[in-house]
């Protein structure tokens, strides 16, 4: 069960959800052929964050030309694929769109099949292009728009047990990185200035219902401007490192906490972590402690899979095309998107 | 030489077919359907019933804008990528000469126009079969067109499916000089894409990849950015 067969099969994958315009090209799902990526970090910079109708601007200046690199780079032709697989959602709705009417255009005119595949899917199969996934699985995604906690009990079927019920993970660490007065992106600056910490500001953790696999944010990242507030108000300075380091450690220590115990409740035989935040040094280091002292393998994809990248979505439309999965030139942007089962 | 047309910079959809200088087929509609789901099946159908396949495709002409920016980004992104894939040249025509080009047939000023949301319009002024440009496609507030147009002190024939959002205003401004075109002339066609496409000559095909959307407006963010940028620079 769960395996699929593979007999050298090339998938175009194309993603554009956000603010990186990518195309990849992946064979039998599990070897990156080529990844082109043009991030367009910089110009969103000067805003503080993602402006869409920026994002979906750029996205139009780009798309031929990073599906045309992802075909250089892979020296191949229209005629050596047999799909084309793009994001469908969740994502900025406008920014979808330009990936979306691009696969359709490129595969009418070569007369191949689409795939609509789900970003947060693409996440997690980002990990089959590392090693093997083995199932039952589960996968804990974080990233700027979400945190979930998904089982698999084989591929193709995705159970969310667990989700944010305000902020995503992500999200905190800019906001509170802009409290800090840190520059856009933030979290990649807080767990810099964490680790250069010994102290930590004391911050609460957000546990919820004691069964729940639920996350909750926006209570400690309103802590963290109370503090600021306080501290401002009282004159005292606030030192930058200890309140990164406070903050991370409360996330850090919810993630892992309900991660560990979902992965003993559901017996799994792998745990990975996906999504921008997964490259998060704190994070992944508690994680790999944690899980080597249960005896559960854990994995998590190199940075640049770890960050929005078309190769994860063509590693996640492999399987869903052998399945016989096939979307068609009515496809629309889902910015929604829920995160089904194809199996 | 086989053409193919689109047009989706506003909320009708219309794409065509012309061949060695003939219509062979066209479809206009507007009907409430997304162009993200709708455009490329268009493209699809009228290519089936015209027999044709995409490699019969000689030459790609798409409304650039101005118009809604998803709209137009979605004509724009279907036939950049069908142009790029196929390699064959890509044409890029204003949506205002496009609806323009309904009326060419008279003789005086034509102003055709797109609602922009709070009293703001999108538009140009054309004269005559040539359509020779009297104002440069822009954007502006309404008052700011009729004060163009009251100092051109012409006849001014209007057209396009929102010029009845602002008809009123029209009249109330402009008296006798202000003319409404036909209902029957209010959508753009792609087979006006296409004719206007046609009349220059071919871009390279290397020159796709740099095809942008015509928005006539920067993006909102970007506006209040600079004007932050011009305030700290005047602090200064």
């Amino acid at each position: 069960m769960g395996e699929f067969i593979m007999e050298n099969r090339i998938i175009l994958a194309i993603e554009s959800s956000c603010d990186e315009t990518a195309a990849a090209i992946i064979r039998n799902g599990s070897k990156i052929v080529s990844n082109v990526v043009a991030s367009q970090i910089e110009s969103h910079k000067r805003f503080g964050g993602v402006v869409p109708e920026i994002a979906s601007r750029h996205h139009v200046e780009q798309i031929t030309v990073v599906i045309e690199e992802a075909l250089t780079q892979a020296n191949m032709t229209p005629q050596d694929l047999d799909a084309v697989a793009v994001t469908e959602g969740p994502g900025l709705v406008g920014a979808l769109l330009i990936g979306i009417n691009a696969a359709k255009a490129f595969a009418f005119a070569n007369n191949l099949p689409i795939l609509g595949v789900h970003h947060i899917a693409g996440h997690i199969y980002a990990n089959a292009l590392v090693q093997p996934m083995e199932f039952p699985l589960l996968a804990l995604v974080v990233s700027g728009g979400h945190t979930e906690l998904v089982y698999m009990k084989e591929h193709g079927s995705f159970e969310v047990i667990g989700e944010t019920r305000d902020d995503a993970a992500g999200e905190a660490y800019d906001k509170v990185a802009r409290v800090l007065g840190l520059p856009y992106p933030g979290g990649p600056r807080i767990d810099k200035l964490a680790h250069e910490s010994d102290e930590a500001v004391a911050f609460p953790r957000v546990w919820l219902e004691e069964d729940s696999y639920d996350f909750s944010f926006s209570g400690l990242k309103s802590a963290v401007i109370n503090y600021k507030h306080n501290m401002d108000q009282r004159g005292e300075e606030i030192s930058p490192k200890a309140v990164a380091k406070g903050f991370q450690d409360s996330v850090v220590e919810v993630l892992t906490a309900k991660t560990v115990r979902a992965a003993r409740e559901f017996k799994v035989k792998q745990v990975i972590a996906a999504g921008g935040v997964a490259a998060n040094k704190g994070l992944r280091s508690s994680l790999e402690a944690t899980f080597e002292a249960e005896g559960i393998p854990f994995y998590v994809p190199p940075l640049k899979l770890c960050t929005d990248n078309a190769a994860m979505i063509g590693a996640v439309a492999t399987p869903m095309f052998e399945a016989g999965v096939r979307s068609d030139l009515t496809m629309n942007g889902r910015p929604g998107m829920e995160l089904k089962s194809w199996v | 030489m086989i053409w193919l047309g689109i047009e989706t910079a506003n909320a009708p959809l219309s794409v065509a077919i012309v061949k060695d200088g003939k219509v062979v087929a066209e479809v206009v509609q507007n009907i409430k359907l997304t162009h993200s789901a709708g455009a490329m099946p268009a493209v699809e159908a009228i290519l089936a019933k015209a027999g044709l396949k995409p490699v019969d495709i000689d030459a790609i002409a798409v409304s650039e804008g101005p118009g809604s920016y998803t709209g137009v980004r979605i004509g724009a992104t279907l036939a950049k990528t069908l142009a790029w894939t196929l390699k064959k040249p890509l044409v890029g025509v204003s949506s205002l000469k496009v609806l323009a080009a309904n009326v060419s047939l008279h003789n005086g000023l034509i102003c055709p126009l797109f609602d922009a949301r709070r009293s703001n319009v999108y538009t140009a002024v054309y004269k005559g079969a040539t359509l020779e440009t009297v104002v440069e496609d822009y954007h502006d507030h309404i008052d700011g067109l009729l004060q163009r147009l009251q100092e051109l002190a012409e006849p001014v024939l209007f057209v396009g499916a929102d010029v009845d959002v602002f008809w009123e205003k029209i009249v109330a401004t402009l008296g006798d000089y202000a003319y409404r075109a036909p209902m029957t002339t209010d959508l753009p066609r792609a087979c006006e894409v296409i004719r206007l496409a046609s009349e220059g000559e071919l871009p390279s095909t290397e020159a796709t990849h740099h095809f942008v959307p015509q928005y006539k407006r920067i993006a909102e963010a970007e506006a209040n950015w600079l004007k932050e940028q011009k305030e700290k620079a005047n602090e200064q």
